[in-house]
């Protein structure tokens, strides 16, 4: 009579039919296989409005001044300062900045000696990031008013630059765990907005409709067995990546699950409320790609969610895609940890509750 | 136990401009099988379906096995099996994992379904069938299996809706002792039908025209209304002698059936043989007072209705 017991039939029986649909299983499969290796070899533009932190030592006018011109490139937006380097690279991790200039204490007498001016530490994962501030390592200065720009010419490079993470600078590093992002939105989405669909057009809902069943264990039912789905993709892509591309894992698996959960749970529920709302499995396709297209554009896996412009990042927020993106590029090469993560997952968590909340709302058991 | 298992007023469905059940009223005892007889689109399928909840009435009262629907609608499902038209089980599944499916879902405990799983299989000749894919069944299989599933959670009401459309004349009746078995067990039996044959084994009727009961009582008190109504003429040129029998004011129709026509008069008269020799006779037609069909009923029921 529980809850459970329904929920698990339904499960069973699901499992049961995806194990004998061969396009389906070899769909799971092939899926993030191809897209892998299309991807694998892409992508590089221009970048603009990096938030990054500012570590000035030297409490010098000079710092003050350079962190100016570095500012008035618009390469990057300032957005912290921190008193060490060391909360510098914590706030790296945690992605809330992906650079953080570094001024050293003897800063003005550097200055004077045509030294080096300053380091950045930068998160090299994003290779357009990267390049991006490689591009400010040569940049001219003009420390005193009256020289014109230029005529300070150091022997050395105005800055040195420490890139963490990815230091050869291969885009595919940055590329293979945001694939995953993108398959199992495509894939998870998909499958879920035609499962109700399906059994609609085929005439299984009306007699299940007569029984007892709630409408919330008959969705639950439903996706638990594509949360395995999930996470054997996630396995595919990282796995291979790792083989084929050589792609270092940096965190640890534990926190690999704790963020590819949440998402694998938003994606479910939103092809859950496709699937209420298509009336038929065409529908529930074409809703699918409505969402896919703009989780390759806009959740930062095509192009950096910094340099976006903000109706676009706006956008963005909304589709759990970019908060995945953030997830596993933070666990997968900046072996960030769960918790430092937090507001992505809870986010996540919360449009998973949302969108069930209105799937079973909208699910009636009637045929109206 | 005296209150009828299912008790509707005034039932009324709209789609949209269409009005595809209009004022309704049933009246069905307890432990009959009750049929709906009507032709395709004659809101057989759209009556059930509001009985058992799965459509909102656009008004009307409904009242099943004492309960409000579609207000109570949850409370009824555990008491009600329903077979579908369309086979709505899964083809990808196996018999025996069909039924099982349903069983947990209906929430029977394990033990209680694989006992009842294993007499449903036995009665309805499923046993060697059981590790099939429903996919793969004939029509005749299929039923019975769909018949097995609504009732594995021992449903006290049963809505059959055109059970036995795919189904071949032998597996019909089949079929349809095993639902005299059911009933004889107290289950009452709601099955809609548009064949004749089939509507002449229920204990009561209703024959649906345009989504209205022109007519309903046992297929005996139906068929008595027709008595003296039916004369079967025998003799050469019979296509030419139903166009003139039409034309007569008392005809209601006339059919031909192999080298018979059957007409059915309008109302009862002393004498029907004798009136429609006199009109139509010529020597060489025989005319004969006969017993009245079940098609005879609902031929005089459905087209009764267009004729106001």
């Amino acid at each position: 009579m529980s809850a459970g017991g329904r929920i698990g039939a339904v499960t069973a029986k699901e499992f049961r039919q995806l194990a004998r649909d061969r396009v389906t299983f070899g769909m799971i499969v092939m899926i993030p296989l191809i897209q892998l290796l299309l991807f694998g070899y892409a992508i590089n533009t221009m970048v603009r409005n990096i938030p990054i932190a500012v570590v000035d030592n030297s409490g010098s006018a000079a710092a003050r001044v350079l962190t100016e011109m570095v500012r008035v490139t618009q390469v990057v937006q300032i957005v912290a300062y921190y008193a060490t380097p060391d909360e510098a690279e914590a706030a790296i991790v945690d992605g809330s900045v992906r650079a953080a200039l570094v001024f050293p204490e003897n800063l003005a007498q550097r200055a004077a000696r045509g030294e080096t001016l300053g380091q950045w530490l930068v998160d090299g994962s994003d290779t357009m990031v990267s390049s991006a501030l490689l591009g400010l390592r040569t940049m001219p200065v003009q420390l005193e008013a009256g020289t014109p720009p230029g005529a300070y010419q150091p022997r050395t490079p105005t800055f040195e630059v420490a890139l963490f993470f990815n230091p050869e600078r291969r885009s595919v590093v940055n590329i293979v765990p945001g694939l995953t992002a993108i398959i199992l939105t495509m894939t998870l989405v998909l499958f879920t907005s035609v499962a109700l669909v399906r059994e609609r057009e085929r005439g299984n809902l009306e007699l299940l409709i007569t029984t007892p069943i709630h409408p919330l264990e008959l969705m639950v039912g439903k996706l638990v067995p594509y949360i395995f789905v999930g996470l054997i993709q996630v396995g595919i892509i990282l796995g291979l990546g790792r083989l084929i591309f050589d792609v270092p894992f940096q965190g640890t698996l534990l926190d690999l699950v704790l963020v590819t959960l949440p998402f694998i749970a938003a994606s479910l529920t939103l092809g859950l409320l496709f699937s209420t709302l298509a009336a038929t499995q065409m529908q529930a396709m074409q809703m699918t790609f409505f969402i896919v297209m703009p989780s390759v554009l806009l959740s930062g896996f095509m192009f950096p969610f910094d340099a976006m412009p903000e109706p676009a990042q706006f956008i963005a927020e909304i589709l759990p895609a970019t908060h995945y993106m953030r997830l596993i590029r933070g666990v997968f090469l900046r072996s960030a940890e769960a918790y430092q993560l937090l507001p992505d997952i809870l986010w996540l968590l919360g449009f998973t509750a949302v969108m069930l909340a209105i799937a079973t709302k909208r699910f009636r058991k009637t045929l109206d | 136990m005296s209150e009828p298992a299912i008790r509707a007023r005034g039932l009324t469905r709209h789609f949209g401009a269409v009005v595809a059940v209009d004022g309704v009223d049933l009246d069905i005892p307890r432990g009959q099988i009750y049929g709906f007889l009507g032709p395709n689109g004659s809101g057989k399928t759209t009556i059930i379906r509001m009985l058992c909840g799965l459509l909102t009435p656009t008004s009307g009262d409904v009242s099943v096995l004492g309960l409000d629907v579609p207000a109570q609608a949850e409370a009824l499902r555990r008491k009600i099996g329903y077979m579908t038209q369309k086979f709505s089980l899964y083809d990808d599944l196996t018999v025996e994992e069909n039924m099982q499916f349903m069983g947990r879902i209906h929430g029977l405990k394990r033990h209680e379904a694989h006992q009842r799983i294993g007499e449903l299989l036995g009665r309805y000749n499923l046993v060697e069938l059981r590790d099939r894919f429903a996919a793969t069944l004939s029509g005749g299989q299929r039923q019975r299996l769909a018949l097995a599933v609504a009732n594995l959670h021992s449903p006290t009401l049963l809505f059959l809706d055109e059970p036995t459309s795919a189904v071949d004349p032998e597996n019909r009746r089949d079929f349809w002792e095993k639902l005299f078995d059911l009933s004889d067990a107290g289950t009452t039996i709601l099955v809609s039908t548009h064949y004749m044959d089939e509507a002449e084994r229920c204990h009561q009727l209703a024959i649906l025209q345009t989504g209205r009961v022109s007519t309903q009582g046992s297929p005996r008190e139906l068929l008595a209304q027709l008595d003296d109504r039916v004369v079967a003429i025998t003799g050469q040129n019979l296509r030419q002698v139903k166009h003139r029998a039409l034309a007569l004011p008392l005809v209601e129709s006339a059919a031909q059936q192999g080298r018979h026509l059957r007409v059915l008069l309008r109302r009862a008269a002393d004498d029907p043989a004798h009136y429609l020799r006199e009109h139509l006779g010529n020597g060489e037609l025989e005319f004969a007072a006969t017993r009245p069909s079940l098609e005879d009923v609902f031929v005089a029921a459905t087209s009764g209705m267009e004729k106001p």
